[in-house]
């Protein structure tokens, strides 16, 4: 699979007989602090930047920011957006993976290949690509550009991969067996996938979800073309955020995105814990 | 949908068996592959035509002619060597990460591979406004650093910085599984048997995880070559000659009505990414073995 779910599986929870060395040998010590080294210097200590720099002006400052018209607005615009994206994600991710797992028909492969493209294309392609399709140009004669409509396409674009790729390897693995019992019991096809096969499922839906809408909210350049960052109506919190470091705002740049750095963590404790959850359930 | 008549038997007939193993036949099974195959479709497969479409619209000497604009050419440079360098870097990181976390015990381990998946959900503009705040001239290191006369930020040190940031978990990701997996026997045969510590990792540990670093370097190299949000606010957009990339320099051209620049470089950086897919597919079924 292309989509990375993150720790797949979760650091540990996997064969542990097989591993194991104990302890932190000298070697291992000096390449673990090198590794943290360049960890915090890539990544943590920027992040920590970012979450100081927004308290620049006090709490009050944060607050102000926060709850301006404008910043509030492209908050409840991205968040919304990536909710719906999400329910849409769930339903035809898990129909998607169903099909790619159950079902065979020629083109297969190619089919395969089109899902990921979302995931492997730059993000400012993606923008020309649904720009072409939905802008005012549209040979379809659809015309999205600076509509939340617009934003809700180009974010189930995006996203189209995650829950499909974190479904389909628990999808595989299933064992047939309880769902042959059902059926040799009588039960119907929706019951056996209502009862047997979808609480199995659940711990990789919910994970490939929450990737769906973490991806959702932080979605950058797809939007920047098409959705016109009209305040109010359809500038999501990314675009806010360049708009306020391009007016040398770097303070209130920083507010709104720590509200995205914490959502981006919550996102990631909430598939740690999912994933320790279908560990132990396996 | 078809569903199973439930004739009360104590064994499955081979039909009731053939309906749960194939997920079921008939009309249901054709709907729902129809209604997938229409969802992507229409949602990623038109699009992506479509601007091939555009691209080649007039035929191809314009799109050639733009290419080898030289402005363009040096943002393929750019692009290619800060992806480059990103590339090997997070792979030595990668793989020494990999190596830690699932090879020793130590405290933390649990929340040292959660703050590695970082980079995954953040937001690549928030990931640009952390680097700024660091390594930008008022940085809390780029002060001490263009002391050194040493410039990150609207430069390419910055645009580097940019790609490893967004790509440093994807090497950690493929290989950490795989390491799982292998297990340490063959490891502990090759020391009993004398091997020095370097001999064991360079001829047991690092075949046992090729097709593995092979895929996370596909897969770091496609998001390095595809960043825009993070390269785009640390570079400021870019100087067009100079420190611009190829995903800025498509921003830059399509808002300055040169739609078919933007479209052929487009195009490039997709036939690129789909590529990369290409690669990976072949790969796959060898990291899964």
């Amino acid at each position: 699979m292309v989509v990375v779910t993150p720790t797949a599986p979760a650091v540990g929870s996997r064969r542990r007989h097989d591993r194991e060395s104990g302890g932190l040998r000298r070697g291992s010590a000096v390449g673990l602090g090198l590794s943290l080294i360049w960890l915090s210097l890539i990544v943590l200590i920027p992040l920590a930047a970012v979450a100081v720099k927004s308290s620049d002006n006090g709490w009050s400052g944060f607050w102000t920011t926060l709850s301006s018209p404008e910043v509030a607005a492209a908050l409840r615009l991205t968040i919304g957006e990536a909710l719906v994206v999400t329910v849409v994600n769930v339903v035809m991710g898990t129909l998607i993976a169903w099909v790619l797992v159950r079902d065979d028909f020629p083109g297969k492969t190619i089919f395969e290949l089109v899902i990921d493209v979302p995931f492997a294309l730059p993000t400012i392609v993606a923008g020309l690509v649904l720009l072409s399709m939905y802008g005012p140009q549209s040979p379809v004669g659809l015309h999205l550009a600076n509509t939340r409509v617009g934003i809700f396409v180009a974010l189930l674009f995006v996203t189209v991969p995650f829950v499909v790729r974190s479904v389909e390897p628990v999808l595989i693995e299933l064992d047939r067996d309880a769902e042959e019992a059902a059926a040799s019991l009588g039960a119907g096809r929706l019951t056996v996938f209502r009862r047997i096969v979808l609480p199995n499922l659940l711990p990789a839906i919910a994970a490939g979800a929450a990737l769906s809408f973490a991806r959702a909210v932080s979605e950058y350049g797809s939007l920047v073309l098409l959705s016109g960052n009209l305040p109010f109506k359809t500038q999501v919190a990314s675009v806010k955020i360049l708009s306020l470091i391009e007016s040398d705002n770097p303070g209130g740049a920083a507010a709104v995105a720590t509200v995205l750095l914490v959502v981006a963590i919550v996102t990631l404790i909430a598939i740690d814990l999912l994933q320790r959850w279908a560990a132990r359930r396996a | 949908m078809v569903r199973a008549e439930p004739p009360v038997t104590s064994r499955p007939t081979a039909r009731q068996l053939r309906l749960v193993r194939r997920g079921g036949q008939g009309p249901g099974r054709l709907v729902m592959r129809y209604l997938v195959v229409a969802y992507v479709g229409v949602l990623v497969l038109v699009p992506v035509l479509l601007v091939g479409w555009h691209t080649f619209e007039h035929g191809l000497s314009p799109v050639w002619h733009a290419l080898t604009d030289p402005d363009v050419e040096h943002a393929f440079e750019i692009t290619g060597i800060a992806s480059a360098i990103s590339v090997v870097l997070n792979l030595v990181f990668g793989v020494g990460v990999s190596l830690l976390l699932v090879r020793s015990r130590f405290f933390g381990r649990r929340l040292l591979s959660l703050l590695i998946d970082l980079p995954l959900s953040v937001s690549p503009v928030v990931a640009g406004l952390a680097l700024i705040l660091v390594y930008g001239s008022n940085g809390w290191f780029g002060t001490t650093l263009e002391g050194w006369g040493f410039q990150v930020i609207y430069a390419l040190p910055g645009i580097v910085l940019a790609t490893m940031f967004v790509s440093l978990p994807l090497v950690v990701r493929e290989v950490v599984p795989v390491l799982e997996e292998v297990g340490i026997e063959q490891e502990q045969a090759a020391t009993t048997l004398g091997a020095t510590g370097r001999q064991t990792f360079l001829r047991i540990t690092l075949p046992s995880i090729k097709w593995a670093v092979a895929y996370g370097v596909v897969l770091a190299l496609a998001r390095a070559l595809g960043e825009f949000g993070a390269v785009k606010v640390v570079t400021a957009g870019g100087v067009a000659g100079s420190t611009q990339t190829v995903t800025s320099l498509v921003e830059q051209r399509y808002g300055n009505f040169d739609q078919l620049t933007a479209y052929a470089a487009s195009f490039v950086l997709a036939a690129i990414a789909v590529l990369c897919l290409v690669v990976i597919t072949i790969i796959r079924p060898k990291e899964r073995r």
